[in-house]
């Protein structure tokens, strides 16, 4: 098991002063013209739902940040499994890992705040058990723990593969939890939320879905890059604090 | 000469502190080390790091002809630590606890037996609890427990602490056995005064290096 | 691997015969919150009715505390620390510790279903036995598994004991809802029939499959500093 060298300041993140590259720039001008097209079309072109009204306008978003908080879980495992895989010393995988989780538990909130509203205006109640809101709460909580095992301290390496670890165990519960809660509810025979939602999408209403995950995938994008950047440069601080420290401390011995 | 600890330039970093910062030391088979020097200077670290508890960061270490980095696994299980805590299991006899450490490398009952006998346990302590010993006999056990796992290098990290004098004198007549009988030896302790008595070689830690005898940071 | 995995059971289970902390203090804790459960749903027919899923309630609660004592008197005079200075195995460790948590909770499960025959009028039915046992060895299994895992990382530590309850609870749901469930149908609480709970123990099963070969790979990640 091959204990990789501690990073020095050199080999880590750029050194320019912000994190903003072409390539972000680029994403974030498109991600802004996403976002108004669809506030374009979600609020004003699009038609209301015949059953549902105006409040159905709110799944624009809801499903936007569903998609969104799923993505990012998915690239958290990947991450997490890549970090371990080839026992890369690259540091790359780990900070993207914990970018996209700290992405994911916002969006996860959001989802569920916007999910609860929606089921207010629509059917009266805020939660409902079914299988995919429960679980999809179960996530949110898993990768609250997950965050907060990131911030346990110790070395960058050792962070990566405990929190490596973690994530790769959450992959394997998130579906048990599933499961079980969809076995539970189907007992009661309680609609689930697909059944409950039966909103016909067509024309306009369907693009402007599209539109909606297109441009959140768009800001996932932004955020990601640019978060895992500031985590790198973080890093990157933490190291030339390390060469410093090391200067000092020789320096201790000379006398 | 066969040297059982060669480090060069060894680092080694707890969270983002540097607490080896590049230590050069080899030690061979016999010898009794003490490692000497003010507090912080690293002295726990170089054990923690010999007994491969702590990574190495930059640098090579290779300890009883294998390389820490690559088989870590092998190292630890060859060498002893006996840290400032004693590893030991309150709740249970030192007769139970040496048993238990020296089943961990599947030592027999007359290894375990003789290994009590050595450190002075086997007559009236076997069956008390640890949680009834003085410091002295807890050292003791956690010794006994070093010894039933045949630990080839041990690491002691001021040991002599919160014994008292007759005790001291004990622990360093059982140190210098343990060399005469194969084992490596290295000390770290305030106590200068014990240099003569129990170490062949003394060696200073400042700054997480090692300094020679005539004051150069090797 | 199992002959790690047998020395450190056997140590773990002699240190609770002898410090008897587990008999003193955690199988009352179970007992009083049993009755705790009666004083705040405050009717005999909605406590019996939901009997199983109390006692699993509890079993979790106080698998928190189980799991915190295990790693407890690893870390009280840095014997975790002298494990892994010494090489020895990290899954049989894990296995080992599981062990002689699962020994634990069986005997902590049996006191809190006589507590529930004692207070809440909870029936054993004949006809229900063996899916009773064959759930709870399952569920036992399942628990001490998880809770050793996730103990290895957060347990015992000074600073990191509230970390447990965050990531062991949302894990071990699936066993609650599932050793619930079976458990009613061995009772026959609401009307659920003994056929009805086998595939919950099913569920159960996957659980303790997937965690035992999750577990013995994760574990030595975990506890490495």
């Amino acid at each position: 098991m091959a204990t990789p060298d501690i990073e020095t300041s050199a080999t880590a993140a750029s050194t320019r002063a912000g994190t903003g590259t072409t390539f972000t720039r680029f994403v974030g001008l498109a991600t802004i013209v996403g976002m108004i097209a669809l506030g374009v079309f979600g609020l004003l072109l699009s038609p209301a739902d015949v059953q549902q009204s105006d409040s159905v306008r709110i799944l624009y978003i809801h499903v936007g940040t569903v998609w969104i908080a799923y993505v990012a879980f998915a690239v958290t495992a990947l991450s997490s499994a890549a970090y371990l895989w080839k026992r890369t010393t690259s540091l790359t995988w780990d900070r993207l890992a914990g970018a996209s989780a700290e992405i994911g538990v916002l969006f996860m909130a959001l989802t569920l705040l916007a999910g609860s509203l929606w089921g207010r205006l629509s059917w009266g109640k805020f939660w409902v058990w079914d299988a995919r809101v429960t679980s999809t709460a179960f996530m949110f909580v898993t990768y609250v723990g997950y965050l907060a095992v990131r911030g346990l301290g110790g070395s960058h390496q050792q962070r990566a593969r405990r929190s490596a670890v973690v994530a790769l165990l959450a992959v394997l519960e998130i579906p048990l939890v599933h499961f079980s809660v969809k076995l539970w509810r189907g007992l009661h025979q309680d609609s689930s939320v697909a059944d409950r939602t039966h909103v016909n999408l067509h024309g306009l209403m369907l693009f402007s879905l599209f539109i909606s995950l297109i441009a959140f995938t768009l800001l996932y994008v932004w955020l990601l890059m640019h978060r895992q950047r500031v985590l790198a440069m973080q890093d990157a601080i933490d190291n030339t604090g390390l060469d410093y420290a090391l200067q000092q401390r020789r320096d201790e011995g000379d006398l | 000469m066969d040297p059982v600890v060669h480090l060069s330039n060894a680092v080694a970093v707890l969270g983002q502190f540097p607490v080896l910062a590049g230590v050069n030391l080899t030690v061979n088979r016999g010898e009794i080390v003490l490692l000497q020097g003010p507090n912080g200077a690293g002295k726990t670290s170089l054990l923690r790091l010999c007994a491969g508890l702590l990574p190495l960061a930059r640098g090579e270490a290779v300890l009883l002809g294998c390389d820490l980095r690559t088989q870590r696994e092998a190292v630890r299980s060859r060498v002893g630590l006996l840290g400032h805590a004693n590893g030991l299991y309150a709740d249970l006899t030192v007769g139970e606890n040496v048993r238990f450490w020296g089943a961990t490398v599947g030592a027999s009952k007359p290894e375990v037996q003789a290994a009590l006998q050595r450190m002075g346990l086997a007559q009236r302590l076997t069956d008390v609890a640890v949680s009834r010993l003085s410091a002295g006999q807890k050292r003791r056990t956690a010794l006994a427990c070093l010894i039933a796992r045949r630990a080839e290098l041990w690491l002691l990290d001021e040991p002599h602490a919160g014994l008292d004098a007759a005790a001291r004198d004990e622990l360093d007549a059982t140190l210098r056995d343990a060399a005469a009988a194969g084992a490596t030896i290295i000390v770290a302790s305030h106590e200068l005064e014990r240099a003569g008595a129990l170490a062949t070689r003394v060696v200073e830690v400042v700054g997480g290096q090692i300094r020679t005898p005539y004051g150069e940071v090797a | 691997m199992f002959r790690v995995a047998r020395l450190i059971a056997a140590k773990d289970l002699r240190v609770e015969l002898r410090s008897r902390v587990v008999t003193n203090q955690v199988l009352p804790f179970a007992a009083i919150v049993m009755v705790m459960f009666a004083f705040a749903l405050n009717s005999d027919a909605v406590v019996s009715r939901v009997a199983p899923g109390l006692v699993w309630l509890a079993t979790l609660f106080s698998l928190l505390i189980l799991v915190q004592r295990s790693f407890a008197i690893e870390n009280a005079d840095g014997a975790t620390d002298a494990l892994r200075a010494a090489g020895v195995d990290p899954s049989g460790i894990f296995l080992g510790k599981a062990m002689a948590l699962a020994v634990q909770l069986a005997v902590l499960e049996l006191v809190l279903l006589v507590s529930a025959v004692v207070l809440y009028s909870t029936e054993l039915r004949v006809g229900g036995i063996v899916l009773l046992l064959v759930t709870f060895v399952a569920a036992t299994v399942g628990l001490a598994l998880v809770g050793t895992l996730y103990g290895g990382l957060a347990g015992g530590v000074r600073g990191r004991e509230t970390l447990l309850p965050l990531l062991l609870l949302p894990v071990v749901a699936p066993v609650l809802i599932g050793a619930t469930r079976a458990t009613e149908s061995a009772l026959g609480t609401g009307g659920a029939t003994v056929a009805d709970g086998w595939p919950w123990v099913g569920l159960l099963a996957v659980f303790v499959a997937l965690f035992s070969v999750g577990g013995t790979l994760a574990f030595g990640p975990l506890i490495e500093e």
